[in-house]
């Protein structure tokens, strides 16, 4: 029995190390993904979106530029500690070791945001994270590309704003916001006081506890208090039963506003006609298929290689193909500075700092109509500020706004605040943006 | 032939009651403590296998160290003083929290950033204060009952490190990072340092643990898990044995729970010390014996490495399963191989050493 | 609230609380159990103080949070009847029942829409499915009780305990390979709100069907439980292992038999448990946190009581959304969860048995 135990061990650690060096030439990529445990609902969809668009690439380009792309992927469970495993274990793989990691957990961002700057590796947190590594002098591996949930705070105070009929309005109101009750929920709460001081509008902020299975007396106190609007921070299971404790103590739908993590299809569906009405932010890019999806079922899912079964064109599977729009982006940026071969994760971060995805790009590649023209630099890793709002009409989500672009101005105070006091705590000195290349 | 006491006698008291009386047990710790100081950091300098990977030291030594620390805390409040607890996983952030406190300064009471390694030591202190407050339930309740009772200390911490903001120094998402690991001056930072530093508290701690066992208190505690009231009618004292090994347990849980967040995750939030964490404890001591302190070390062993194995093999091999299924497989052995361990030798790792030990005595000549 | 407002009803608490102590407070002698007394006393006067004049202030809120509490409460009591009807007979704190409510669930859940979708008549496919996923509950438990809890007969509770946690990552692990790891939406209730009592407080209570259905099933399977326990002969037989697995076999009950089928009823209360929170939730993974909410249930009832299942779960379920919607207010919300367990840690302390469970005897 011990010595069975014992070789197993020492299969199981020669395994571990002994990895087998993957095809040279290749880039590599981790995907950290979650597809089992309590948030699985929306991390299959988002994982599977990631790995189709990296597929088609090989597929059908042979890669980047010509350079394979190769990648793993690892089970985190949306635990902190599996994902620090994963990420240690996927680190170093493949010729030139990771180009760069999408945590996909706010937690799991926080403990490799510590890890990342020693072993120079980027990391995408594609509209998730700590809003305030949009500095990148502070955050030199961070980028939030896209938009951070003060991004999101303020857009939805905005269309707040516009269903009321001017910001004016908003003076004497009450806006509850039900979160997560964790980092994740916990984000805007800050940007969301900040907005309150500004417009004059009460804030209650209503805590949920993981994983939001039960939520009676959070509604029941929505239903006493009456807010005028309800935002909504959840993920996995919370979202759904939210929606379903609302229509339970008929709060109307119409007047709740989910981030973009609670506007997915798994959001509404468990509630039924419930849902009907339920508005939330888009992280630019709603449900649909456009012209990816295309190359994507022709390349990929018709030759049996994709993931996308009935998530194909969801709203997360789509951000799963934006996630690996960018991070490859990133990549062929780099690429032209450093040459056409695997790079590095060092190289790599260069090409996300110097990432400029235009309109003609983002035609070619087909995503026209999810995204608009990205451009970070080293002063902004965030790169833009837009999201419209979408409304879940019992089908499928409609959108119902224009573009709406964040108010910079209360949010880069937050930014260089909060960045600030964590460059103080850690003893950085900000990189000089003027001099970076 | 090997491992036999044959020839070694004892002249002294001292030497009878030496707390590794055979010559072989004592060797082979050294051997194997010189392995761990100086054999790992060698192999890893010079990149030979398998300890030439950072993975291995980063993401499996390094938590099966600290956790094999948290597992012997466990152990002491479990196996020895037979009072269950689900509720390490809170005293393990009591002790992460207040060292992140200490070690960033309470400039509310006038108190500096202090050292490091005052701070995770201030913080186990923290966690034994908070395991005494927890603790005065066993004096009433017992078995499943007190189990169940300690989740009440699991979910208030978990609440408690969340709501309020004084904990977190007002970090508006609530998640901390931890302060430089600086040491007299030795900042640890390479995967090497960092596990000479946990090796090194798992070292010294360990070897207290097992001397207070041995003990006078440890006798007490002993004498209380097996039977409380005749403890009790013997003369001692419940209020005094309980109450020091849920301080003592707790203590060094949450040196524990600094460790892990300081040095293992960086930065962190109560979800990386849930109920999760009590339960993966619970089953270390179980799975590797009640009631000793090697055990507590196989028992993170087994537990730790294990699902990571699971999850490895097929990949590894090139079998082509998604990593979903490979997920669920993962859970499924392992749940089968927990049920299995606990049918086969319900009384963990630990027994099957002392099997093999008196089989090992005998060795080659049964008879 | 003016200070009278705050004093009258503080002082009737009070009282009652004192009363409610000095009934419960039984042989006990010792200094210590004194002082603790005095001090859950004075904490509780103070807590349905509060309580008093909250509901003074605003009658008609704190009727709907008291009633929305007690039905929410009830559907906890479905998911801890399960872990009573094992632990009464056999001793096992049986932590997989969350998962097998996931496992119920989804075999309900998958083999409806199956049916649905080749074309059987909802009328039909609802019992069809129910027998199914009723098979299914029944091959867990035969599973279970043949390669789990028979080789660990005698063991002490603490390994069984853990055998149960390995037992629930099989279950939780095989359930989602072969149903699925998505959330599959339920309706077998109508979950939609209703409003009563509208002309005695303004705008009404808020009830929400779903939870008086959830009422209404939990007293039929009490009441479904009491009558097996109480009329049939394997019932009989269940009692009696349950008071002592010795004598029970000596006299010529067949133990494992016997465990079969108390794992099935569990497993049978699982499924009942799955109707009604998978209408809440929709059958998904984390429905198998439950476990965690039931526990306090479990221990503010008493582990081997099945009434006690329910009075547990009433108390939990008021007093914790009593204290988030007023507590949480004062001092921060999201306490609900731990507020169950120090309820149930104060009912320990008087009680170390629970309200309705069997005073522990203990000999040398």
């Amino acid at each position: 029995m011990r010595k069975l135990l014992g070789t197993a061990v020492l299969v199981g650690l020669g395994l571990a190390t002994a990895a087998p060096v993957l095809a040279q030439g290749e880039q590599f990529i981790p995907v950290l993904s979650y597809r089992t445990g309590a948030y699985a609902v929306n991390g299959v969809p988002f994982a599977n979106g990631t790995l189709d668009y990296l597929a088609l690439l090989n597929e059908r380009d042979g890669g980047i530029n010509g350079v394979k792309i190769s990648w793993e992927e690892c089970e985190t469970g949306y635990a902190t500690d599996k994902g620090v495993e994963c990420y240690e274990r996927l680190k170093g793989k493949g010729a030139t070791g990771a180009a760069y990691v999408s945590p996909l957990s706010t937690g799991i961002t926080f403990a490799l945001t510590e890890k990342a700057p020693g072993d120079k590796i980027p990391l995408l947190t594609l509209g998730y994270g700590r809003s305030e590594s949009r500095n990148g002098a502070v955050f030199p591996w961070n980028f939030i590309a896209m938009g951070s949930y003060w991004t999101g705070a303020d857009v939805a105070i905005q269309h707040v704003a516009k269903e009321m009929g001017g910001f004016d309005k908003l003076k004497g109101k009450k806006i509850s916001l039900v979160y997560h009750d964790s980092p994740y929920g916990k984000e805007p709460i800050p940007a969301l006081e900040a907005f309150a001081k500004k417009y004059g509008y009460t804030f209650k902020g209503i805590p949920v506890t993981h994983p939001g299975v039960e939520q009676k007396s959070q509604w029941l106190s929505i239903r006493q208090d009456r807010p005028d609007y309800v935002l909504l921070w959840g993920w996995g299971v919370m979202n759904g039963t939210s929606i379903k404790e609302a229509a339970a103590v008929a709060y109307p739908r119409d007047k709740m506003i989910g981030i973009w993590w609670s506007g997915a299809e798994p959001d509404v569906t468990p509630a039924g006609d419930g849902a009907i009405g339920y508005k939330a932010l888009m992280l630019q890019h709603g449900p649909g298929q456009f012209g990816v999806h295309a190359e994507i079922k022709k390349n990929v899912i018709d030759k049996g290689k994709g993931h996308g079964k009935e998530d194909f064109g969801q709203v997360l599977y789509n951000r799963g193909l934006i996630n690996s729009f960018i991070g490859t982006e990133a990549i062929r940026t780099a690429q032209a500075k450093f040459g056409k071969k695997p790079l590095s994760g060092e190289d790599v971060r260069w090409g996300f700092e110097n990432l400029n995805i235009t309109e003609a790009r983002i035609k070619e590649a087909g995503f026209e109509g999810m995204m608009k023209p990205l451009k970070l630099s080293c002063t902004d890793h965030q790169g833009a500020d837009l999201a419209r709002v979408q409304q879940w009409d019992g089908k499928e989500w409609k959108v119902i706004s224009d573009w709406y672009t964040a108010d910079r101005a209360v949010l880069d105070a937050l930014v260089a605040e909060q960045s600030a006091k964590y460059a103080a705590e850690k003893k950085i000195t900000p990189v000089d943006c003027s001099k970076a290349g | 032939m090997l491992y036999r006491e044959t020839g070694q006698f004892k002249t002294s008291y001292t030497a009878d009651m030496g707390i590794f009386p055979l010559r072989q047990d004592r060797n082979a710790l050294l051997v194997l403590l010189a392995f761990a100081f100086v054999g790992v950091p060698l192999l890893a300098h010079f990149h030979i296998w398998p300890f030439g990977s950072e993975y291995l030291l980063r993401a499996i030594l390094l938590p099966f160290l600290i956790l094999s620390l948290a597992a012997i805390g466990v152990n002491i409040l479990i196996g020895f003083c037979g009072q269950i607890s689900l509720g390490s996983g809170a005293f393990m952030a009591v002790g992460a929290y207040m060292a992140y406190k200490f070690g960033t300064g309470m400039p509310e009471i006038g108190l500096p950033a202090l050292p490091v390694l005052v701070s995770i030591l201030l913080g186990g202190v923290c966690s034994a204060l908070v395991g005494i407050l927890f603790g005065i339930p066993s004096l009433r309740i017992k078995g499943l009952y007190l189990a169940v009772a300690t989740l009440a200390a699991q979910f208030f911490f978990d609440w408690v490190f969340l709501r309020v903001a004084w904990f977190t120094n007002y970090a508006p998402s609530g998640s901390v990072s931890a302060p430089e690991l600086s040491f007299f001056g030795w900042v640890v930072n390479e995967p090497v340092e960092r596990y000479l530093l946990c090796l090194m508290f798992v070292t010294v701690f360990a070897l207290i643990a097992k001397n207070l066992v041995r003990g006078n208190i440890g006798r007490q505690w002993m004498a209380i898990r097996d039977m409380d009231i005749a403890a009790e009618l013997m003369g001692i004292r419940p209020f005094i044995a309980k109450l020091s090994a849920f301080a003592v347990s707790s203590f060094i849980v949450g040196v524990a729970g600094a460790l892990w967040a300081f040095v293992y995750l960086g930065a962190w939030e109560p979800l990386a010390f849930s109920i999760d964490r009590s339960l993966q404890l619970l089953f270390m001591v179980i799975i590797g014996g009640l009631g000793s302190i090697l055990g507590s070390f196989l028992g993170a062993g087994f537990i730790l490495i294990v699902p990571i194995m699971l999850n490895l093999i097929p990949s590894e091999l090139g079998v082509p399963l998604s990593t979903e299924t490979i997920s669920h497989l993962e859970f499924i052995i392992f749940g089968s191989l927990i049920c299995f361990l606990l049918i086969k030798e319900p009384h963990g790792f630990a027994r099957l050493v002392t099997l093999m030990k008196e089989k090992l005595r005998l060795w080659p000549f049964p008879y | 609230m003016t200070a009278l407002n705050f004093a009258i009803p503080g002082g009737i608490g009070a009282i009652l609380a004192g009363l409610m102590f000095a009934l419960l407070k039984g042989d006990r002698k010792s200094a210590v159990d004194m002082v603790v007394h005095v001090f859950l006393a004075v904490v509780m006067a103070i807590f349905i103080a509060f309580l008093a004049a909250k509901a003074i202030e605003n009658p008609g809120g704190f009727t709907e949070i008291l009633v929305g509490g007690l039905l929410s409460g009830v559907l906890y009591s479905l998911v801890a009847l399960g872990f009573v009807l094992i632990f009464k007979a056999s001793g096992v704190f049986n932590y997989a029942q969350g998962a097998m409510v996931l496992v119920a669930g989804l075999a309900l859940v998958r083999s409806l829409d199956f049916l649905t979708a080749k074309g059987v008549a909802t009328i039909a496919a609802v019992p069809l499915a129910i027998l199914f996923s009723g098979a299914v509950m029944a091959l867990c438990a035969f599973v279970i009780e043949k390669w789990v809890l028979r080789p660990l007969l005698n063991q002490d509770g603490l390994t069984l305990f853990m055998s149960t946690i390995g037992a629930t990552f099989v279950l939780e692990g095989l359930a989602q390979m072969i149903f699925g790891s998505g959330v599959y939406p339920l309706k077998l209730f109508p979950t939609d709100p209703m409003i009563l009592l509208e002309n005695v407080f303004p705008g009404g209570i808020l009830v929400n069907k779903l939870d008086v259905w959830g009422g209404v099933i939990a007293g039929v399977l009490v009441a479904t439980l009491a009558a097996f326990f109480q009329y049939t002969k394997t019932g009989r037989a269940l009692r009696a292992v349950a008071d002592d697995h010795a004598a029970a076999q000596s006299v010529g009950i067949p133990i494992s038999w016997i465990w079969f089928i108390v794992w099935l009823v569990a497993g049978i209360v699982a499924l009942v448990a799955a109707t009604v929170w998978g209408t809440k939730l929709g059958v998904q993974f984390s429905i198998t946190f439950l476990a965690l909410k039931a526990l306090p249930v479990l221990i503010i009832g008493g582990f081997t009581s099945v009434p006690g299942a329910i009075a547990g779960g009433l108390i939990v379920g008021a007093g914790e959304k009593l204290a988030e919607l007023y507590l949480g207010e004062i001092i921060g919300g999201g306490i609900e969860y731990w507020f169950a367990y120090v309820l149930a840690l104060a009912v320990l302390l008087v009680r170390p048995q629970g309200l309705f469970g069997e005073k522990i005897i203990e000999r040398i």
